[in-house]
């Protein structure tokens, strides 16, 4: 596997590289409940970091806040990048796949930072829409409706809005979440060749193996930062338990938070 | 013969000419709303709306009379204020904006009713919710066909942003996308088609000429281009069709309108080429893959 070498490469680099987006004691809250928690730090630019942690631990309200797509209660996040340069992949369930769109009108969304509400698709933006659909494995389904795709073909076909977007910064919620391993796999080599190419990824996930397999950084959080680093420092069992203990304590009643 | 039957009419009457284009004008804005209104699982949107008018169309009836900008005017602004209570609502309150909707337009509804019998009568009541097609005035043929014209235009501009959002809002929000101002203007569109088409279908009348061409439009494609398309047609075609029944057999026109709509519909249910009941009941053999 050629991509493993890369990360070799790229890790220490990215050690070394300053941080694409900052966190500076990031707290979001839905109805004074923080889901996020005083969670401060960097992504370095070129680094590929899973997100980790228990249900409920903040993965995909941090990357929605990220995305822009949720306010933070307090603290702030720092761009070094155009907030522009941001791309972003919804969990499968929050998109409405019953839409009647066909394959390449879902793609050509991704070419909305260059056409924008108005404009109109160019033939070359059209071509690197077809380019996409190719390259995800769904050539020749481009007129086909999305609600006849199995779930695996719906986020390949997500996968091609995300390259046509070719942003700086991508940010994956859950990408191989009920897809089969083949699925799984070939969207992965799409994750490694973006990482090759000095994009920043990061991706919440809950398979663990997988992390240690492909992601050379964790973060892992229990909606407060529980270890930051190099996969294998942060995977240890001494983390996890402590981010499952932080878990079990949710559901207690919370006094106000005086941090 | 065919020249008694579809033409006579509307040579020699004008006002069968007036109604038909207020309902033709009408077929090219409601039908591209409509569609979205299904496509937003906002269907019964339109027919809350369309209560939400009373009480200003009242208030305008009270101050000035039968005159339609004052009733317009106040329709809008009922309609405008009700629909931003809800939204609001919605967001502030645990409310969802069905529920939020539910309670005001009630409200508007109760209190429309109340205003119309301080001073009208019945009557006037019932020219406000069912229109009078066969006395479409001059300034609401201008309205009507104005409205239609703004309705396009508007479309046109928000139309990408209304699909995304509607698709895939959280990739919208994070492209930059003006979802909810996209969704406004929407709302306001609905709102003008319904106050526009308060004269000469009446309130609850236009709301059928919104959604039963989209509602069986549905039933025919699943590309959006065509289901605009299909629904402008249907409506259009309900429209001559509603009028030439409603000629002939002195029947009123507005329902006749909107009963050719439903025919239409129903039509579509049983034979829609994409998810009628017919291809359910005549299953063909599985393909091989």
């Amino acid at each position: 596997m050629a991509h493993r070498h890369h990360h070799l490469v790229q890790e220490t680099r990215a050690s070394a590289s300053p941080a694409i987006v900052r966190l500076n004691d990031v707290t979001i809250a839905y109805d004074r409940h923080p889901v996020v928690h005083h969670l401060s730090g960097g992504f370095a630019a070129g680094s590929l970091t899973a997100l980790i942690g228990p249900n409920g631990a903040g993965k995909s309200t941090l990357l929605k806040a990220i995305a822009g797509v949720l306010p933070v209660s307090s603290g702030s996040i720092d761009f070094a990048i155009d907030r522009r340069q941001v791309a972003y992949l919804p969990q499968v369930v929050d998109v409405d796949r019953s839409f009647p769109l066909r394959v390449v009108d879902v793609v050509d969304l991704g070419h909305w930072r260059k056409a924008g509400a108005t404009r109109r698709i160019g033939a070359d933006d059209r071509a690197a829409s077809y380019a996409a659909i190719a390259a995800v494995g769904l050539k020749g389904l481009e007129a086909q409706p999305i609600g006849k795709l199995s779930v695996g073909q719906f986020q390949r076909v997500l996968f091609a809005r995300l390259m046509v977007q070719e942003a700086a910064l991508i940010l994956l919620d859950e990408p191989f979440n009920a897809v089969d391993q083949k699925t799984s796999a070939d969207l992965m080599r799409i994750v490694c060749d973006w990482h090759a190419g000095g994009r920043t990824v990061i991706a919440a996930l809950h398979d663990l193996e997988h992390v240690k397999r492909d992601f050379p950084e964790a973060l892992l959080m229990a909606r407060e930062k529980v270890a930051w680093g190099p996969s294998a420092e942060v995977l240890t069992d001494a983390n996890l338990e402590r981010a499952r203990q932080l878990a079990a304590n949710w559901t207690d009643p919370a006094a106000v938070c005086e941090r | 013969m065919l020249y008694d039957l579809l033409l006579q009419p509307l040579l020699d009457f004008a006002f069968m000419r007036r109604a038909l284009v207020a309902c033709l004008a009408l077929s090219v804005s409601a039908g591209p709303i409509g569609v979205f209104l299904v496509l937003r699982r906002m269907s019964l949107m339109g027919d809350a709306m369309s209560h939400a008018i009373l009480p200003g169309a009242a208030i305008g009836f009270l101050l000035a009379g039968l005159s339609l900008w004052a009733m317009s005017l106040g329709g809008l602004a009922a309609a405008l204020l009700v629909a931003l209570l809800a939204g609001g609502m919605s967001r502030l309150t645990p409310l969802k904006e069905d529920a939020a909707l539910a309670g005001f337009y009630l409200i508007s509804l109760a209190l429309g009713v109340l205003l119309v019998s301080l001073k009208g009568s019945n009557v006037d009541l019932l020219h406000i919710l069912f229109g009078t097609l066969l006395a479409v005035s001059d300034d609401a043929l201008l309205l009507i066909a104005g409205t239609a014209s703004l309705t396009v235009v508007v479309l046109a501009a928000i139309y990408r942003t209304l699909i995304a959002e509607c698709f895939d809002p959280a990739f919208l929000r994070a492209v930059g996308g003006r979802g909810g101002l996209a969704h406004v203007l929407f709302l306001a569109l609905v709102v003008v088609n319904m106050v526009a088409a308060m004269q000469a279908l009446g309130t609850l009348m236009a709301v059928g000429l919104m959604m039963l061409p989209a509602a069986a439009a549905r039933l025919w494609t699943i590309s959006i281009g065509r289901m605009i398309a299909v629904a402008v047609l249907v409506a259009a075609s309900s429209s001559v069709i509603g009028l030439l029944v409603s000629y002939h057999a002195d029947l009123p026109s507005g329902p006749s309108v909107i009963l050719a709509a439903g025919g239409v519909y129903l039509v579509s249910i049983l034979a829609g080429a994409n998810g009628g009941l017919l291809r359910r009941l005549l299953p063909q053999r599985h393909l091989e893959h």
